[in-house]
């Protein structure tokens, strides 16, 4: 037996590494999708007062870090029993919406388009932003004005990009200002035109990648995420809702202080990533995705105009139900042009800048649990506090860790159908590494890691021999 | 009447009155000495040795706090000695406990930090203590983080000399000194604490705080309580 290591995956946020087993014959007999790190997150709060915990979450990720703050402080409102006021609901959905538009596009024009646009067998010096940057300009300039404009909004409201500590316990710290509103709405046209223009050429390359879409994670599993009465995409309130792969109901309108009746956290002897099941199949059978394309497979509607019409294409193409996880990089231009539409709804509210945006308790539950949707996925944060409001307890279960059996199936998947021990190629096991930035994984959060490089693959030979690593 | 004196401080004449502190001096001459641990209007102990000063014809640095001036004296305020033993003092303040600014709720309304980047302390070149220290969260309207607290004592103070009722003390001495409270005691069950908040206004980083307060929104009222201490007779 050989052994393929790829260590580390590169173009991904977060630390991993890929065991590939091969056979006397070059053939794939087993992978392993390690995440290397422990953070701790869960240990170390426990003592602090609970309404710290938005800061201290928001510090497990750079990118994401307005879905650890939204979590942490629903999380928070429900450990005071308190609603936010209407305003305030709304300043936290447009800030997450900014956060989707820039992690969205992060994902895409920087980590993954590299790949599907330099080709997955392109020089692997050239194929990352830089090679974008030479090759596809426009696309790499339309990747950084999409970033640029979903952080400035970030910015406008809290004055910080990267952790901004506006999102407090009880609502938001400050009421949005008006020239803020002003000038997000004047840059709006160019932005839905970037991720408009960004979708049609997609659409364009699709076909050149056939095989990777029939291979890519092609696996039926179940599908989880939030949604609202009408069945409409939420990434802020909603409930949780489980579908087969054959699309029928499996459960829904789980609220986020039943989320433990649903999902078990299986422990795994080769990675500090956690692998959440749906309980009532029980584990490993229970797998289930989160993300984009989990949304997209679990709501009825976006409830935007475009991102609807983009949505009925979608299914048109691939049917009501999509499974190749290569189709997350679809789902994620879907609502990228729905983020940017619903930034648009929310700025035109009346109520929007209305100065009430926060409301004040102290501890009134002892118990709290926060679920939104991350850019990755479902995201939970569940606290138990002493009277006095010191964290107890705590448990995250983070988006990327919902798809860990998913992405061990389909790096499985991938490695099986594309890696020829034999006939050795970079590109080969490029597509391995691929297949995880598909799920936009951060693992950093997802393990809640310390630093060491990103996702690394190693190909060992039957003797155990490491012929070849990437990363 | 005290006797008036003449001292030199970075070689100009300043006015003085026997009894005076040298920080007292160089203060109402307009001369910059930093501080943590002192308290305008409580008594001084010379705790944070960020005031550490060089006199003419003594061998070591002095407190500047504490150390009363005499007649014909000549102080250096100034000088890289200083500048180096000062960031020393603001390091090994940092690596003591579990300082962290970017969730902290006192995050840039914090003395400490706000001293450290006037003295160019960018980095700490010592090996941090990390030591596990708890949270007393049982108060209901303030929390005390031991993680934060750099025993400056200006709490122990106020609360004896300006409140008088002298809740917080130290126990234990050097690197296992901490502020305690009532003996020892949850805050919630001290009975000698009135809820004033005089030592939370006058705490110099988040290791006092009001609760419910999220990060970077606790800012210190600390001037109130210095002109209230002046009026009640304390030590300007």
């Amino acid at each position: 037996m050989r052994k393929l290591v790829i260590d580390p995956v590169t173009r991904i946020e977060g630390h991993a590494k890929i065991d590939i087993y091969l056979d006397d014959a070059g053939h794939v007999t087993d992978t392993h999708f390690h995440v290397t790190q422990v953070r701790g997150f869960e240990k170390f709060t426990e003592g602090r007062p609970f309404y710290e915990m938005p800061a201290i979450t928001a510090r497990i990720c750079g990118i994401c870090p307005v879905s650890h703050l939204l979590a942490s402080a629903k999380a928070c409102d429900a450990i005071m029993a308190v609603a936010p006021p209407p305003t305030g609901v709304k300043l936290r959905e447009l800030i997450h919406c900014a956060q989707f538009v820039q992690s969205h596009a992060l994902s895409f024009f920087h980590l993954s388009a590299p790949d599907l646009l330099l080709g997955f067998d392109s020089d692997p010096a050239h194929r990352n932003i830089f090679g974008l940057i030479e090759d596809h300009p426009e696309m790499a300039r339309a990747g950084v004005a999409l970033r640029k404009f979903g952080q400035e909004i970030i910015q406008g409201l809290a004055l910080e990009r990267v952790h901004p500590s506006w999102i407090v316990p009880g609502g938001v710290n400050t009421p949005l200002d008006s020239g803020v509103r002003d000038r997000t709405l004047a840059g709006l046209p160019a932005a839905r035109a970037l991720a408009e223009r960004t979708i049609a050429f997609f659409k364009t390359v699709l076909d050149r990648f056939e095989e990777e879409i029939a291979n890519f994670g092609n696996t039926p599993t179940m599908y989880a995420g939030l949604v609202d009465g009408g069945g409409g995409l939420q990434w802020y309130g909603g409930l949780l809702k489980f579908r087969d792969a054959a699309g029928a109901l499996v459960a829904s309108d789980i609220p986020a202080r039943d989320y433990a009746q649903y999902i078990g956290e299986a422990a795994m002897r080769d990675s500090y990533l956690k692998a959440p099941y749906y309980k009532p199949i029980g584990y490993p059978d229970g797998v289930y995705r989160v993300g984009p394309l989990a949304r997209l497979n679990v709501v009825d509607v976006c409830g935007t105009p475009v991102a609807d019409r983009e949505l009925a294409e979608f299914r048109q193409r691939y049917g009501p139900m999509v499974h190749s996880s290569f189709h997350f990089h679809y789902a994620r231009l879907i609502e990228l042009l729905h983020g940017l539409e619903k930034i648009e709804v929310l700025l035109n509210d009346p109520e929007i800048l209305s100065k009430h945006v926060r409301s004040r308790a102290n501890v009134n539950s002892l118990e709290g649990v926060g679920m939104i949707e991350a850019p990755r996925g479902v995201l939970i944060n569940h606290y138990k506090v002493d009277e006095e409001g010191a964290i107890k307890w705590a448990n995250l279960i983070v988006a990327t860790g919902h798809n860990n059996l998913a992405i061990n199936a389909s790096v499985k998947q991938v490695a099986e159908h594309f890696i020829d021990g034999e006939h050795f190629k970079e590109g080969m096991l490029n597509r391995v590494s691929a297949v995880v930035r598909a799920y936009d994984p951060c693992l950093s959060c997802s393990t809640h890691a310390n630093g060491m490089p990103a996702l690394q693959l190693v190909l060992r030979g039957p003797d155990g021999r490491v012929l070849s690593t990437e990363g | 009447m005290p006797e008036n004196i003449s001292i030199r401080i970075d070689g100009e004449y300043v006015p003085a009155q026997e009894g005076q502190t040298i920080l007292e001096v160089a203060r109402a001459g307009g001369k910059y000495i930093p501080t943590l641990c002192y308290l305008a209007g409580t008594s001084s102990v010379g705790a944070c040795r960020l005031c550490i000063v060089e006199v003419s014809g003594v061998g070591r640095l002095l407190p500047a706090c504490t150390t009363p001036v005499q007649d014909g004296m000549s102080v250096t305020t100034n000088s890289e000695k200083l500048k180096q033993y000062r960031k020393i003092a603001v390091e090994f303040l940092f690596s003591e406990r579990n300082h962290v600014c970017a969730v902290c709720v006192s995050n840039n309304h914090c003395e400490l930090q706000a001293m450290a980047q006037k003295l160019g302390v960018t980095s700490v070149r010592y090996p941090y203590a990390y030591p596990k220290l708890g949270v007393d969260v049982s108060h209901p309207r303030y929390v005390l983080d031991h993680n934060r607290c750099i025993l400056c004592t200006r709490c122990v103070r106020v609360c004896t000399e300006v409140e008088g009722a002298h809740v917080w003390d130290v126990s234990s001495r050097g690197i296992r000194s901490m502020i305690i409270c009532d003996m020892n005691r949850p805050w919630a069950q001290a009975s000698s604490c009135t809820n004033c908040g005089k030592c939370v206004q006058v705490c110099p980083t988040g290791a006092l705080a009001e609760k419910g307060f999220a990060v970077d929104e606790m800012v210190k009222k600390d001037h109130n309580m210095t002109r209230l201490a002046a009026r009640r007779g304390g030590h300007s």
